[in-house]
């Protein structure tokens, strides 16, 4: 093993390492932003853990019906989740790991988790189950194709698809405007608040039997299954945001075999992550819950966005 | 990728008015479409006026001019004051759903930059890019006159539609000369006066602004 890919890998595991623990800090800060903005006293930036903590000490109570599908799923949903974390490149871009998958197959990862959620969601046969799943299936297949056009986008920007050197491209380019990398972030952020359960689609607190979509979903699960699908929740979101992050604001991140540019990395990771929940928070706070037929029209938007920040990059190229 | 900024800045209203186009497509309320009007009108005008500043064409300062004082300032204002006395704030239907709308209006806006690629090609102006985009929200706004059953969202797709033209007059050759954009301008201005008095003389005799009711006038 060469010292430069020995680095590399001490750098993946660091980063993975990294992904999966800080993933529920996120969602705390999301949390106590939302709490701020709306006038409630903040939770515990550590809630999470704690939750997280409790729900391993508990014992698992499973349906007689349930399938070993059903226990095998938050396990899948995890490592999916912690997969993803691996690839997306967000303190390095020099990951081992990434040559694994590009954009495409990435969205595919994310495509496995789905696919598992819903089907354990029906595997008990409770009506609630079938319906989060159902629902869970429209939005990611509405939500699925604007993704991959915003992808697309920045992958004809940098002819690639693999995310590490759409990063190294674009981190390190002259500074220029960029119409369709604008719509492509308008888009992904559509795409975000769709797949990670966020308000204008779902309320990831609530548990209005009409309303809810994720929360339906994942009903019949307790204990260490449900600490285990609620941290891949978390790590989900971390990711999404990395993506964003690599796609729109690639700046900061080390690139390949840089120990020094490391701390400057963490930092800007630290000040991006704090801002983008922030801003998630406010979000969601402005916004009101829509209604499911209007996701139709929500997620048809993110990809005539998507579709047209595509175009617009062949038009105006030079 | 060796762009100047003026025509970064170009290319990026151009995006917008594209946007914008859509977003009109995609618009139920009749208050809100006249706001993205205006917003649309802006965004010509910044774009005019960055085109006249990177060209020194000054006569393009004077269209830049006219475009805000006329579709930012007083077609918004004299269409604000119509819905208020037409009373006819009410959300607009659709004929067809709006994903539908907006595929087709994606469809149209692929026609469009297949269509100007060539001519873009061969102009030598710094704004030829936005050609395509020009064409699109031209026909964007035609479609936007097709899906709509009111007068009223009728009107403003036919006075953005005007929008597109002027910006493809822009891309294309700088402008039209002036004595054309003036008369133009004012024939723009007296339409929306007479589509004005015709919303009235509609509703007198409909009891609504549904231009379905029209077909009733064809004799058998």
């Amino acid at each position: 093993m060469t010292p430069a890919m020995a680095s590399g890998v001490a750098l993946q595991v660091l980063q993975s390492l990294l992904v999966v623990l800080v993933a529920p800090l996120v969602t705390g800060w999301v949390n106590i932003c939302r709490a701020w903005l709306q006038n409630r006293s903040a939770p515990s930036i550590w809630l999470p853990y704690y939750t997280l903590a409790k729900l391993f000490h508990k014992d698992a109570v499973i349906a007689n019906t349930a399938s070993p599908l059903f226990r095998i799923t938050p396990y899948v949903l995890f490592g999916c989740m912690w997969l993803a974390a691996g690839i997306v490149p967000v303190l390095v871009t020099d990951l081992p790991f990434a040559p694994a998958a590009d954009i495409i197959a990435l969205v595919g990862v994310f495509a496995v988790a789905r696919v598992f959620g819903a089907l354990a969601a029906m595997d008990t046969g409770t009506s609630f189950g079938g319906l989060g799943a159902r629902r869970e299936m429209m939005i990611g297949f509405l939500a699925e194709p604007a993704m991959l056009m915003t992808l697309f986008t920045a992958a004809f920007i940098s002819d690639s698809t693999q995310l590490q050197t759409i990063v190294e491209t674009l981190a390190h380019r002259e500074f220029a405007i960029y119409p369709s990398l604008a719509f492509a972030a308008v888009a992904f952020l559509m795409v975000l608040l769709a797949e990670n359960a966020r308000i204008p689609v779902d309320n990831p607190t609530t548990h209005l039997e009409l309303t809810m979509i994720h929360e339906a979903m994942i009903l019949e699960y307790s204990a260490r299954h449900l600490a285990l699908i609620e941290w891949a929740v978390a790590i989900k979101l971390v990711a999404y945001m990395a993506i964003g992050f690599a796609l729109f604001l690639p700046w900061g991140i080390a690139p390949a075999g840089d120990w020094a540019a490391l701390p400057m990395a963490f930092a800007a990771l630290g000040a991006k992550l704090a801002l983008a929940g922030a801003g998630l928070a406010f979000l969601e706070t402005l916004l009101a819950k829509m209604r499911i037929f209007l996701v139709t029209e929500f997620l048809s938007t993110a990809f005539l966005l998507g579709v047209l920040g595509m175009l617009i990059h062949f038009l105006v190229r030079g | 990728m060796a762009l100047s900024l003026s025509s970064q800045i170009v290319n990026l209203l151009a995006a917008l008015l594209l946007l914008l186009a859509f977003a009109m497509l995609a618009q139920r309320r009749v208050l809100t479409l006249i706001k993205l009007f205006a917003w649309q009108g802006a965004a010509l005008a910044l774009s005019t006026a960055i085109v006249a500043h990177a060209t020194g064409q000054t006569h393009l300062y004077f269209s830049a001019g006219l475009t805000l004082a006329l579709k930012v300032i007083l077609i918004p204002w004299l269409l604000h004051r119509l819905i208020d006395q037409l009373n006819v704030r009410w959300d607009i239907e659709m004929l067809i759903n709006i994903p539908t709308t907006m595929l087709t209006g994606i469809g149209v806006a692929i026609f469009a930059f297949s269509l100007a690629a060539p001519i873009s090609q061969m102009a030598s102006t710094v704004t030829r890019s936005t050609l395509g985009i020009a064409l699109a929200s031209v026909l964007l706004s035609f479609l936007m006159m097709i899906v709509r059953r009111k007068a009223v969202p009728q009107v403003i797709g036919f006075l953005s539609m005007e929008n597109g033209l002027f910006f493809a007059a822009t891309s294309a050759t700088y402008g039209m000369p002036l004595v054309v954009e003036l008369g133009v301008a004012l024939d723009v201005l007296v339409g929306t006066f007479i589509f004005g008095i015709f919303f009235f003389h509609i509703r007198e005799q409909f009891d609504s602004l549904d231009i379905r009711h029209m077909e009733k006038l064809k004799e058998d």
